[in-house]
């Protein structure tokens, strides 16, 4: 009971902040927040598959585009698609696709989730690394349908004029909102079933785990979440394009869960602040730099080497990540007990 | 479909399949022995090119630059398994995934860095750039050079393989690591060489390719890369004949379905995928794979 009374004041100064950081903040530090905000949720609905259950799926840019697709053809009016179209005349059903922010944000994440329902029975036919590749190449093919179906997509030039209703507000509390579901299914029935399949498969089958359900369970909720973000990234950015969902965005994701600890939440959550506003501030290397007196002109890219060079390094010296597979409280209780048998 | 377009298109075919094969073989090798997806193989591939384009900037005679890239692209292979995957060999297989994606990015963005994302033209000697009238088929010298080299390079190949002492220390290692130490066979001597063998075989593919298409780009290796490693599962990963194959059966059903259902060109780089799919679903050893954890090479 008492536990129950701090989480809702916690959760309800969360939101508290959350409101006043929309009301006061100048537009420039909301853009970042926003930013971290939309990672927060793509990187804790990555670990759940990825950390958590133990798939290495490699397909988050699919959802996201899905996401991002679905609900731009919702909020879009249909006046400005018929504009927009140049390539064709968009398809009758995108014209007749309207609807407000909040259904057209949860439409996407219904769409993801469909799509990998779907794709679940031939992905969990295969194991390890034959699932990352499977599941790249399924990433791959979303883009290629994006690209391709011109009266659905607007193909290359994709959607722009999205409306831009997601704010802060939206943003930091659905961010809030995945990361509560996220904790509730790790401490849940399912959650230990998931981190079963993970550390054993053969062995949580033999318990008696269903674990091509829990399986699917977990890609199905991590596709939501991922489609999710994918609408508030369209509204956020209000301009998306295929090539927005590369492998690009994937690498991006597996590197917060990986620094964050592969299969803890809180972990991916300080990593999302970690990794996206470092990556704000090392924007000067992708930058014209003067050193030593001579212009090393534009690099775009170099901020990517050094956090390919932060991944690999990180594999190699320090693979359990900030917190490892535990949430940050008990990370805390473990670090204390640690020091006072020391 | 007429004779002259299809003997134009089987030619073509060839010649893309021969690529597939040379970088799928690559990849067969390294699962083979250390069971490891090498994701930075294509990347592999694209450094060579790089080289080879790099040396004849400089003046450099062809034959030379090409030898330079193939060098270029044998140190980075070798350098990778050293510093990135050597550490990681008693690591979970995720771990190094993990860091084969790291290197794949490190070097992408690397070249991106040095040499920016626009594609550059790769100019190649005269005597690569003839185009041949035979009828009405119409024969770019490459189209030519790029299979025979080709079957040349996977004779050469499976000669060491099976021929010398080193290919079957590389054949017991896929079997045995443990047991192949025990035998006193240096195995990470052995592992470089297979690293060295594979990246040289890349570069090959990656100039071909870049004398092809003559322009390369820093995310060159990606798909290419991708789809050469659908080639590898669909032969069998681990079989060397399989990879081959694999490559040639991509190469062909590329440019036919193209040829034949013009408004697929659009999804022409999803056919591998759709076949490693349709390959993992109903027969996931490939063509020449017995049992996945019986058949190597």
């Amino acid at each position: 009971m008492k536990n129950a009374i701090i989480k809702m004041l916690l959760i309800l100064l969360t939101l508290g902040i959350i409101s006043w950081a929309n009301q006061t903040l100048d537009s420039y530090t909301l853009s970042i927040l926003n930013n971290i905000g939309i990672f927060a949720i793509l990187a804790l609905s990555y670990n759940l598959i990825n950390g958590v259950t133990g798939q290495f799926s490699l397909e988050p840019n699919g959802f996201v585009a899905i996401g991002a697709y679905v609900t731009a053809l919702f909020l879009i009016p249909a006046a400005d698609k018929i504009d927009m179209f140049a390539l064709v005349d968009p398809a009758p059903i995108v014209l007749e696709m309207q609807a407000r922010f909040l259904p057209a944000i949860f439409a996407g994440g219904v769409a993801a989730t469909l799509v990998a329902l779907f794709l679940s029975f031939p992905v969990f036919r295969v194991r390890g690394d034959y699932l990352a590749i499977v599941t790249l190449g399924f990433g791959f093919i979303i883009r290629i349908f994006a690209l391709n179906t011109p009266a659905y997509t607007n193909g290359a030039m994709g959607l722009n004029d999205i409306p831009a209703n997601a704010n802060f507000l939206w943003i930091g509390s659905l961010a809030l909102f995945t990361l509560i579901v996220m904790l509730h299914i790790v401490y849940s029935k399912y959650g230990r079933a998931m981190k079963a399949v993970r550390d054993d498969e053969d062995a949580a089958t033999a318990m008696g785990i269903n674990t091509f359900k829990i399986k699917t369970v977990a890609f199905m909720t991590s596709a939501f979440f991922e489609g999710v973000g994918g609408g508030l990234l369209a509204s956020f950015l209000t301009t998306i394009t295929p090539d927005q969902f590369s492998f690009l965005l994937t690498f991006q994701l597996l590197i917060i869960i990986v620094l964050g600890g592969l299969g803890s939440m809180t972990g991916a959550l300080v990593a999302t602040v970690l990794v996206m506003g470092s990556m704000e501030w090392l924007r000067f290397l992708d930058e014209d730099m003067v050193l030593f007196g001579m212009h090393t002109g534009e690099h775009p890219g170099m901020r990517m080497v050094v956090f390919a060079i932060l991944l690999i390094i990180m594999m190699l010296f320090a693979r359990k990540g900030l917190f490892g597979d535990r949430e940050l409280p008990e990370f805390i209780k473990a670090k204390l007990k640690r020091k006072d048998e020391v | 479909m007429d004779l002259t377009t299809f003997l134009q298109q089987l030619i073509n075919g060839a010649s893309l399949g021969s690529m597939y094969a040379l970088i799928a073989i690559g990849y067969t090798m390294v699962y083979g022995v250390l069971r490891l997806i090498n994701f930075a193989h294509g990347d592999i591939m694209m450094v060579g090119a790089f080289f080879t384009f790099m040396a004849t900037a400089a003046g450099l005679p062809f034959t030379l630059a090409v030898l330079l890239g193939i060098l270029g692209s044998v140190i980075v292979g070798v350098l990778t398994d050293k510093i990135a995957y050597k550490p990681l060999r008693e690591a979970p297989k995720i771990s190094l995934l993990i860091t084969a994606i790291g290197i794949s990015f490190f070097l992408e963005n690397l070249f991106n860095v040095i040499f920016g994302g626009v594609p550059k033209a790769f100019s190649a000697p005269d005597y690569l750039t003839k185009i041949f009238h035979l009828g009405d088929v119409y024969l770019p010298i490459t189209v030519i050079i790029i299979p025979i080299v080709t079957v040349a390079i996977l004779s050469g190949v499976l000669w060491v393989l099976y021929r010398t002492k080193y290919g079957m220390a590389i054949r017991a290692l896929a079997f045995d690591i443990p047991t192949v130490k025990l035998m006193g066979i240096d195995a990470d001597r052995i592992i470089t060489l297979v690293f060295a063998l594979g990246s040289a075989l890349a570069a090959v593919g990656g100039i071909f390719y870049a004398v092809s298409y003559p322009s390369i780009d820093p995310l060159m290796g990606v798909i290419v890369g991708l789809k050469a490693f659908a080639a590898a599962v669909l032969g069998g990963i681990g079989s060397v004949t399989g990879a081959v194959i694999g490559g040639f059966i991509l190469g062909f059903t590329e440019i036919f379905v193209v040829a034949l259902f013009p408004e697929l060109g659009g999804y022409k780089d999803a056919f591998a995928f759709f076949f490693l799919i349709l390959v993992l679903l109903f027969r996931p050893t490939g063509i020449m794979g017995e049992d996945l954890e019986r058949s190597r090479f």
